[in-house]
Formats: C-alpha cells, structure tokens, sequence
C-alpha cells in the first residue's frame, strides 16, 4: 500500500524529536496568541517566520502550522470563557458557549469544543491524505496558462468570502500585485519601482506586508480605544461530559467535520465561513431550536468541530497547487519558498518527507492541543491577565528584530512602518487587508505564468479560453465574483460577518 | 439632498479611491520608463503598467459608488499620537540598530512604543522597554544566535 508507505514516512518525521517540540512549541504559541485577543495567527506566523529560516524546512512548517490550527483552539477557550472570541471563527462558539459557562457548565463546554476540536482535526488530516496526492496529480499536468488561469481563481474566490465592498476587495488584490513588482524582474533582471535602492532590488519583504498590515494595523485600531480587560473567571471544574451530553454532540460534530472539510478547501475565510454554516444548520435540525442562544451543547460542539475542520483542509490547495486558500497560507507558502522549495504539486513527489511529515504532525499537534488545553485551562486563563499595553510594545519588538534579521536589512524594518500606516488607513476606509497579501504573494507567480504563457501561445490570448483546464478555471472565477455580487448572497454575506470584526 | 450630506456620504469611499488612484498613477507612470514590450514578449513594465490603468478604473468606481449609495459611516477616531509615535520607534529602530546596536536601539524603540499607549507613566514604559529588551536579548541572540552586535560601533566603550 503507497498510502500506508507514505504514512510511515510521515510518522517516522512528525515523531523524531525536535520536530515533536517544534510541534509542541507551535501548537502552544498558537493557543497563547489564540487566547490573547489583540493578536491573531497571522501576525503572530509572520513574526515568528524569520525565526525559522533556520530550521529544517519541515520543522518550519510543522512549528508555524502548529501556530495556525493551535489558534483555533485558543480562541475557543476565551469566547466560551469571557466571551471574548480570541479568534473570529470562534466567535459562534461565543453565542452559546459563553451562555453554558453562566450557568456553570464552562467545564462541558471546553471538554465538547476540545473532543469536538479534536475529532474533526483528525478527519481533516484523513481528509487531506486522501485528497491531497489525487489533485496534485491532476495539477502536474498544468502549463503556464492553466497556472495563471489558477491565480485569477484563487485571488477572485479569496474576495468571495470577505466582507465589504466586493469592488475594494478588487483593489486590494491589484494592489497588492503591484506591490509585488517591485524589486528585480525577473526576466530582465530590470530593477522596478526600486529607485536606486539597492536593499529593494529583493523586492518588498513578504514578512514586512504581513507584520505590518495584520500586526501594526491591529494594534493602531486597538489603540484608538484603549480598554482594560476585566477578567472575572472562576474555576473551571468539572472538564468532562455526561453520557447524555456526549450523546447530544455525536451527530453536530460529524455534521460540522463534514461541512469543515469540504468549505476549509475554499479559498478565502472558509473557517469563520464553516463554524456560521455549521451553527445555522444544528439551529435548523434541532428538535429545540429555542435553546440556541441560551446554552446548547450542539451550538459548541458543530461551530468548532468545523472551524477546525477547515483549518485542516485549507492546506490542500497550499500543499497540492501551491495556491494559499487565506492570510495565513499565504505566509506558509512564502515559508516554503524561502527554504528553497518550489511550491506546487511536485511537493509531495520531490519533498515526501515534508508533505507527509507536516501532515502527520497535524495530527499529532491536535493531540498536543487537547492535552494543553482540557489540564492545563488555568494558565491560559492567567494569559488573559497581560495587559494590552505590555502586549503590543512586544509585538512591536518581535516584528522588528524579526524583520531586520532579513538579510540584516533595515529597509525590511521601514516597510512595516509604511505597511502599518496604509493598511490601517485602508482598514479605516473600509478596505480588507487579506486580498491585499494574497495579491502580494501571488503577484510574482501571476505575472511569470502570464508571459509564460503569451510566449508559448505567441502572443495569442485566446490561448486561456481554448485550453479547457484553464478556461474552466476562468469561469469559474467569473461565476465566483457574479454569485459575490448577486444581491441575495451579498445580504448573506452581511449575515455571516456582522459579528466579525476582522482578522 | 445637500452637497454637504452628499460629500460626508461619500467621504470614506472617496479617501479610499483617491488613495488607490495615487498608487495606480504611480505605478503606471512609472511603468512606462520601463521596457513595456509587447504581448508576445512582455517587458518588465507592461504587467504593472496594466494593473495600474486597473487599478485606476477600480478607484473611479469605488469614488462613484460612494457618491451613489456611500455608507455614510463616520471614520471614527484615529489615534495619530500613538501612531506617529510607533512609526517613530520602527524608524528609529532601522536607523540605528547597526550604529547603536540591539540593546539601545531596541530600548529606545520600545519605550516610544510604550508611551504610544493611553494613560501610561514613565516608570511603568521604562519597566516594559527594559523587560522586553532583556526577553529579546535572551531569545534572538542566546537562543537563536542571531548575528547582531549588541552595543554598535556608534557607542565608544
């Protein structure tokens, strides 16, 4: 059996020593800063990025997705705990986990998103082992048009998801390609947009883009009012089920789990996307729906199990076609990059090691996940007691000491100033800061596969619309941005997000 | 309706497109003093040179789309203190780290940050700066092996 073989050499990677503490840092890290409202994966993935340029590059990427799906739980823990929803997918979890917590059931509640958590990240990565080598054998096939065919569809669906003005999105997505040019063309060796600096002829810093729109614009918009956080958490006791409980979430985790993996494969927010659906549709099934609200077990459990689901699944399309399907995808595949590995569907043939072992370890860390967080709740709860104003000069360091060690380059350092300022003005102005990154990070990719394919097809443009893998991929971009704007979803859409503050 | 509603309408949609046209001028302008080339063989200059006449188009809709049917939301308070001062402390940062050396340059720089927040005292911003400079020391140069000098060659010893 391939897959058993395959398996064996995930294991074998994901459970040799430094790459389970790699894990077990991330995953704790990723809990912590899902825990601390204020700072988000992210953030906190780009700033902890140049740390791991040195590493191996799997052990990178098992510390830096362990951030990414360890988030998810932190962020649970706080929204049932003080209703705070650390993260913005667990912002349902809030509604009735918070309500079980009033009446002293915080214990089931923690023990029926961590199980809930758990159960669902193990089927994710059942999930992506299954599907992930099939579709990359389809993607191997890809040419130059396919590829660009691919980017116009990963970029247009990452705005379907987002909330606000679909034509602002639009601008941040081409905003962020032409940020993307600056530096040496790649063909010519031209340096653009780089007026004589040197230090720009690498091009803008992806780490800078990211610390700076998600971490500096974070903290700006924290800062305009500046509240102190009263915690008032009494003991959590009694951190396990009854047989009647762990009956009633059986069936809102399997449906979660489900709804989970098939939205986290969709680009854009299809966590926060997940745990919504997921919510609705337990509300819908329900024999009592009136208890919604005021502390069901299955508004915890279906939420959670999807969120979690999703941040599984999300990686496919990241580790198969080396498209990222969010912000934080996007990071891990400037993570990929720099350690020297092209992304795409020859990961899993050329780095087996690495696709497996990543994989593997997700499993692991979701483990990980729930022994940190059922025993040891209390020291998360005490996370909560950092005030804000030690938190963010903290960020501040990280991001520059982290962004310098680029390349001992200070212009890195000024790009996080200048990313900062525009994006939280952008922010301000109604503009999403996602598209803006994805549009960065994939701007490069977009722009070779373009004149790739216009030299191929001497100069024919046609050559995207009579190729069928490519012209199917175009109209499915076009269907994805005329559903957006259709009136009927935008209303949904509206729905969905009105509890969600951004990133 | 008055000019006056009309314009605080559009206000927010307004900024956002002016500031996407500057970006997409300057690209494209810019652009053109590249190689464009043509289709068959694209020069370095003819993808941002479309992206910027793009990105000029999407602004002038996002501008009209605020006059016809705007939010009308207000900005709401922008915190130019405490921004100007973090810009301030990451500039600061990049200009002196190699003169000065991590220990001043970050200290300096975390204690402007520091102050960047509402109600804060200067013992307290002094007690932050030097905590996190020390838990910065101790991570990036004993634990990761950073190469950077901790006092610069700008301090005589």
């Amino acid at each position: 059996m391939e897959l058993l073989e395959n398996l064996r050499l995930g294991l074998e990677t994901a459970l040799r020593l430094e790459n389970l503490l790699y894990c077990l840092i991330g995953v704790a890290l990723g809990t912590a800063v899902g825990v601390l409202p204020g700072i988000g994966p992210t953030a906190t993935i780009a700033m902890l990025l140049p740390i791991t340029f040195n590493f191996e590059p799997v052990s990178a990427l098992i510390m830096l997705a362990g951030i990414y799906y360890g988030a998810q739980y932190g962020g649970s823990t706080t929204a049932i705990l003080i209703n705070l929803p650390g993260e913005t997918s667990a912002a349902v979890t809030a509604i009735d986990g918070h309500e079980m917590a009033k009446q002293g059931r915080a214990g089931p509640a923690l023990a029926t998103a961590a199980l809930g958590s758990f159960f669902a990240g193990t089927v994710g990565t059942i999930v992506l082992v299954l599907f992930a080598p099939p579709l990359a054998r389809v993607a191997l096939s890809f040419g130059p048009p396919e590829y660009f065919s691919l980017v116009v569809l990963g970029l247009i669906a990452s705005i379907a998801l987002a909330h606000g003005s679909i034509v602002k999105a639009l601008a941040m997505i081409v905003l962020g390609l032409l940020l993307g040019t600056v530096g040496q063309d790649i063909y010519t060796g031209t340096p653009r947009f780089t007026f004589g600096a040197r230090e720009l002829f690498g091009g803008i810093n992806f780490v800078s883009v990211a610390v700076g729109v998600f971490g500096v614009a974070e903290i700006l918009r924290n800062l305009e009012d500046e509240q102190t956080r009263t915690v008032m958490v009494k003991k959590v006791q009694n951190l396990w089920l009854t047989m009647k409980e762990f009956r009633s979430i059986i069936r809102p985790v399997l449906r979660g789990t489900a709804l989970g993996s098939a939205l986290g494969i969709l680009p854009g927010l299809g966590h926060i996307l997940a745990a919504f659906a997921s919510y609705s549709v337990e509300k819908r099934v329900s024999k009592h729906p009136e208890t919604f609200g005021h502390g069901a077990i299955e508004g915890v459990a279906g939420p959670e199990s999807a969120n979690n689901a999703a941040a599984q699944t999300s990686f496919i399309p990241l580790l198969t076609l080396g498209l990222p399907a969010n912000p934080v995808m996007a990071l891990m595949l400037g993570a990929i990059i720099i350690q020297g590995i092209a992304p795409g569907p020859n990961v899993i043939k050329d780095e087996p090691a690495l696709f497996w072992g990543l994989i593997v370890s997700m499993w692991v860390g979701n483990l990980f996940l729930v022994l940190l967080n059922l025993p040891l709740i209390g020291i998360w709860v005490k996370m909560l007691t950092i005030p804000y104003r030690v938190l963010f000069p903290a960020i501040i360091a990280f991001a520059v000491i982290g962004s310098f060690s680029l390349g001992l380059n200070a212009y890195h350092v000024y790009a996080i100033a200048f990313f900062g300022i525009l994006g939280y003005f952008l922010i301000k102005l109604g503009c999403e800061p996602a598209p803006l990154l994805l549009g960065f990070v994939l701007g490069p990719l977009l722009e070779e596969h373009l004149r790739r394919a216009m030299i191929i097809s001497h100069g024919d443009p046609s050559v995207f619309v009579t190729r069928p893998i490519s012209l199917t991929l175009l109209v499915l971009a076009v269907g994805a941005l005329v559903i957006t704007a259709l009136p009927v979803i935008r209303q949904k859409r509206e729905v969905v997000f009105k509890e969600d503050d951004g990133l | 309706m008055t000019a006056t509603l009309q314009i605080r309408r559009a206000l927010k949609d307004a900024l956002a497109g002016s500031v996407f046209i500057g970006f997409g001028l300057f690209f494209a302008l810019v652009s053109t003093t590249y190689d464009v080339g043509s289709p068959l063989n694209m020069g370095p200059g003819y993808f941002p040179l479309v992206l910027g006449g793009v990105l000029v188009l999407l602004a002038e809709a996002i501008v009209v789309k605020g006059f016809v049917a705007g939010d009308g939301e207000p900005i709401g308070p922008i915190p130019w203190r405490s921004a100007a001062l973090i810009v301030a402390a990451i500039v600061f940062f990049g200009v002196t780290v190699r003169g000065l050396g991590l220990v001043p340059s970050l200290f300096i720089a975390t204690l402007l940050t520091a102050f960047a927040g509402n109600r804060i005292g200067a013992i307290s911003a002094t007690v932050i700066a030097g905590g996190l400079m020390i838990l910065c020391v101790l991570i990036f140069v004993v634990a990761l092996q950073l190469r950077i000098s901790l006092i610069g060659p700008w301090i005589p010893v």
